[in-house]
């Protein structure tokens, strides 16, 4: 692993890159105690909002906030473009895929994707074989993280089809950035964020099933004040000026799902489910799950209502399937992908498998059904007895795991105990699919590691959050 | 050979239930060997039947009976003319090529124990994967006993094992978790039996596995009686495990307890013209 591509100063570290220009006469011009005590502020504005998160497997404290580093991070608007057309190409390549696994499975036939990484995939879901779905959408929001390692090079580093969340951050940190720095927006031009939930909005009520018959009815369903995400939920169906539900203020009677209110049974047509398959409906599937809605599949087999995500997305987070990506984006629109896949080392093949098992020491290792950065390998920073413990776990469900070199990802100018530092950073942006196409908010969620050398930058593992600018022009 | 299926599921509530809403896999299809003369199914309680194809072919039955009410009654009757097809299954609704059927569920994943069980079996005999199939089978209906107490629906292939006793259910989530393990897609067959060598009537409904073999097709296994499925035999769905060929999955807003009582008589049928209406009779 090389020296870091830093967003600011380039990979030697002398000139400041163009976007860069005036947030470094900024930062030079700026008192240290003056960042520190808006920085101190806008953890007070975090915990007056109640902007938390749980962390899973932590016994004390069951909500924590997010760290929040007041330091923008910025692309110009010709890097974004190039991102965009890349991520479009990609979410496209998605839905194409997840129509046809579940209905002529083309890519099987024609051997692009094993047979058994579909049909044995816990997140393929039968019960959607054969269902279509308005306009052929299934995945109407994606998170894709990006990670950067040189100016030209962005890699995708997983797809998040199933349930993506940190939406809600990316709102909030921009519009705390307003509020605490007006006079460092005032010196930049920055693409706007704050109509992601319009966007969103218009996209849901796009994708309604195509008997609804005036304006439909968009509700968001949350597991509830349990899940880690409980208060992006909130947020999000306050700021999209729709219902948030749980599972028990919904029926379903005749094949039509609708809403208890104190005005009667109303219909609802489209729902932006934050609940996962397994959970979504206790006769179809976990029949032990008290957060679903009983017959809500037969009334989306029946067509009366969309959920959005689409049941089964989910088998594009899996990272084997992962690594056939740049083979899936060829096979349905002819075209070479505009992101790049991180090279991937699928342990369920013997060759591959061998290799990772002889260069634990230098790669990441990750579980093909993991997210948020547990039960990962970080080979580098590692000690021996990770390693060996890893060793036994790979060897006895190879299947389970993929390999990736150890990326040097990009790093941003943070602010640190030690004043203001290189942190390596991702960058999740929000994809959205309509009956119109790709809509993408420009910006997204840039998280940072805030431990210096750390690669990890989940918020589960001690990540932190920047404002994404995407500058006009 | 003829059979009628009458069968009678009673739910009473301590509480009058709000609503109820069931999903019911319960009406047979038609395939070689198998050919469905007449089928019904009446609710006591009035509300609308809607019927789909389920992902695996099966036809399935959703229902919304609003409350409040103390009792509902769900009946099937209908009559099926079988055939003897040496426990091949041909002409049946396919949705997915036989490889899905490798895949694992909670129910049937193979522990430590029904691999080593299933390897051993193999090591015995040989390549042959029908061969390897009725080792199998035989060893199953030999050392797994039937007994309703310690099982109940939501016990896994692997619990079953362990206790080596449980209902048909049990036994083929077994026979489907070796046969997995061992590469053979199998897949769980929810239907009736019908008795004709004891007095008694069959009073559940039944269960087995079919197994996919190259050339052959798709075979079944009625590991509670150590066979391939026979005449007596009738198909009702298919799933990877009983969660997904279950005859009755349902939900209900209040209603406190359940009561349930099932009422099964799957008898064989004799038919005689009289006054040009068929009628049927049970013969013990």
């Amino acid at each position: 692993m090389g020296l870091a591509f830093d967003e600011m100063r380039g990979h030697d570290g002398k000139a400041v890159r163009p976007a860069y220009g005036e947030l470094d006469r900024w930062l030079k011009e700026v008192p240290a105690d003056v960042l520190d005590y808006r920085r101190r502020e806008a953890e007070l504005i975090f915990r007056r909002i109640g902007i938390t998160f749980a962390v899973y497997g932590e016994a004390d404290a069951t909500e924590r906030l997010i760290p929040f580093d007041v330091i923008p991070r910025i692309m110009s608007g010709g890097e974004w473009r190039q991102l965009e057309k890349g991520l479009t190409q990609r979410v496209n390549a998605l839905n194409m895929f997840i129509k046809d696994i579940y209905s002529g499975r083309e890519v099987l036939r024609a051997g692009v994707v094993p047979e058994d990484m579909i049909f044995r995939n816990p997140a393929f879901r039968p019960e959607m074989n054969g269902q279509s779905v308005p306009h052929d959408i299934y995945v109407h929001i994606a998170g894709i993280d990006i990670i950067r390692v040189d100016a030209d090079t962005f890699y995708v580093l997983e797809d998040n089809a199933r349930t993506p969340s940190g939406v809600s951050y990316m709102l909030e940190n921009r519009e705390i950035m307003m509020r605490l720095f007006p006079e460092l927006f005032s010196r930049h031009r920055i693409a706007p964020v704050e109509n992601y939930p319009d966007e969103l909005l218009a996209s849901l009520k796009s994708v309604a099933p195509l008997s609804t018959p005036k304006e439909p009815n968009v509700v968001l369903l949350t597991p509830g004040v349990y899940n880690s995400a409980y208060y992006e939920h909130s947020f999000l169906a306050d700021k999209l000026g729709v219902e948030l539900v749980e599972g028990r203020d919904l029926f379903v009677k005749d094949e039509v799902v609708y809403m208890r209110t104190t005005q009667g049974p109303q219909r609802v047509d489209v729902i932006y489910r934050r609940v996962d398959d397994d959970f979504i409906d206790p006769l179809a599937f976990r029949p032990d799950s008290i957060l679903g809605v009983p017959g809500l599949m037969s009334a989306y087999t029946a067509g009366n209502v969309t959920l959005a995500n689409a049941v089964g997305t989910g088998i594009a987070d899996d990272k084997a399937i992962y690594s056939f990506m740049p083979e899936i984006v060829k096979f349905y629109l002819g075209e070479e992908p505009l992101l790049k896949n991180v090279p991937t080392w699928r342990c369920r093949e013997a060759e591959h498998l061998t290799y990772v098992l002889d260069h634990l020491p230098e790669l990441v290792v990750k579980e093909v059904h993991g997210s948020g950065g547990y039960g990962m390998l970080i080979g580098p920073s590692a000690s021996k007895i990770a390693i060996e413990q890893f060793r036994a776990k790979l060897k006895a469900a190879p299947d389970n795991f993929i390999a990736q070199p150890t990326l040097a990802l990009s790093t941003s100018p943070t602010c640190v105990e030690s004043g203001v530092a290189p942190r390596h950073v991702d960058l999740r942006p929000f994809v959205l699919t309509g009956r119109k196409g790709v809509r993408i908010v420009p910006g997204g969620l840039t998280r940072v590691a805030l431990k210096e050398g750390s690669l990890v930058v989940n918020s589960s593992q001690g990540g932190g959050t920047k404002d994404t600018w995407v500058l006009d022009g | 050979m003829r059979i009628r299926i009458a069968h009678t599921t009673t739910y009473t509530y301590d509480a009058p239930p709000k609503s109820v809403t069931q999903v019911l896999r319960l009406t047979p299809r038609n395939h070689d060997g198998q050919y469905v003369l007449n089928w019904r199914i009446d609710l006591s309680r009035d509300s609308q039947l809607h019927q789909r194809e389920g992902a695996f072919g099966n036809i399935s039955h959703v229902f919304t009976a609003e409350g409040p009410f103390n009792e509902l009654t769900v009946s099937v009757e209908g009559e099926v003319d079988t055939q003897d097809t040496s426990g091949v299954i041909r002409g049946t609704v396919e949705r997915f090529p036989p490889a899905l059927y490798l895949r694992d569920t909670q129910l049937t994943e193979a522990d430590a124990a029904i691999i080593a069980f299933a390897e051993g079996i193999r090591a015995e005999a040989g390549a042959d994967r029908l061969t390897v199939l009725h080792a199998l089978l035989t060893a199953l209906n030999e050392g797994f006993a039937f007994d309703t107490e310690p099982t109940h629906v939501g016990t896994t292939a692997a619990e079953a094992f362990k206790l080596k006793r449980g209902v048909c259910q049990d036994g083929t989530h077994v026979f489907i978790a070796a046969a997995r393990h061992l590469g053979i897609p199998a897949r769980y067959v929810g239907g009736h039996y019908c008795r004709t060598d004891e007095a008694a009537p069959q009073e559940a409904g039944h269960a087995w596995a079919e197994a996919y073999i190259d050339k052959l097709g798709w075979v079944g296994f009625d590991p509670t009686h150590g066979l391939s499925p026979t005449e007596a035999h009738v198909r009702v769905a298919v799933g990877l495990d009983y969660l997904g060929a279950a005859p009755v999955r349902g939900s209900r807003v209040g209603g406190g307890n359940e009561t349930m009582s099932v009422a099964v008589k799957v008898t064989p049928a004799t038919w005689q013209a009289q006054g040009g209406s068929w009628q049927t009779q049970s013969q013990k």
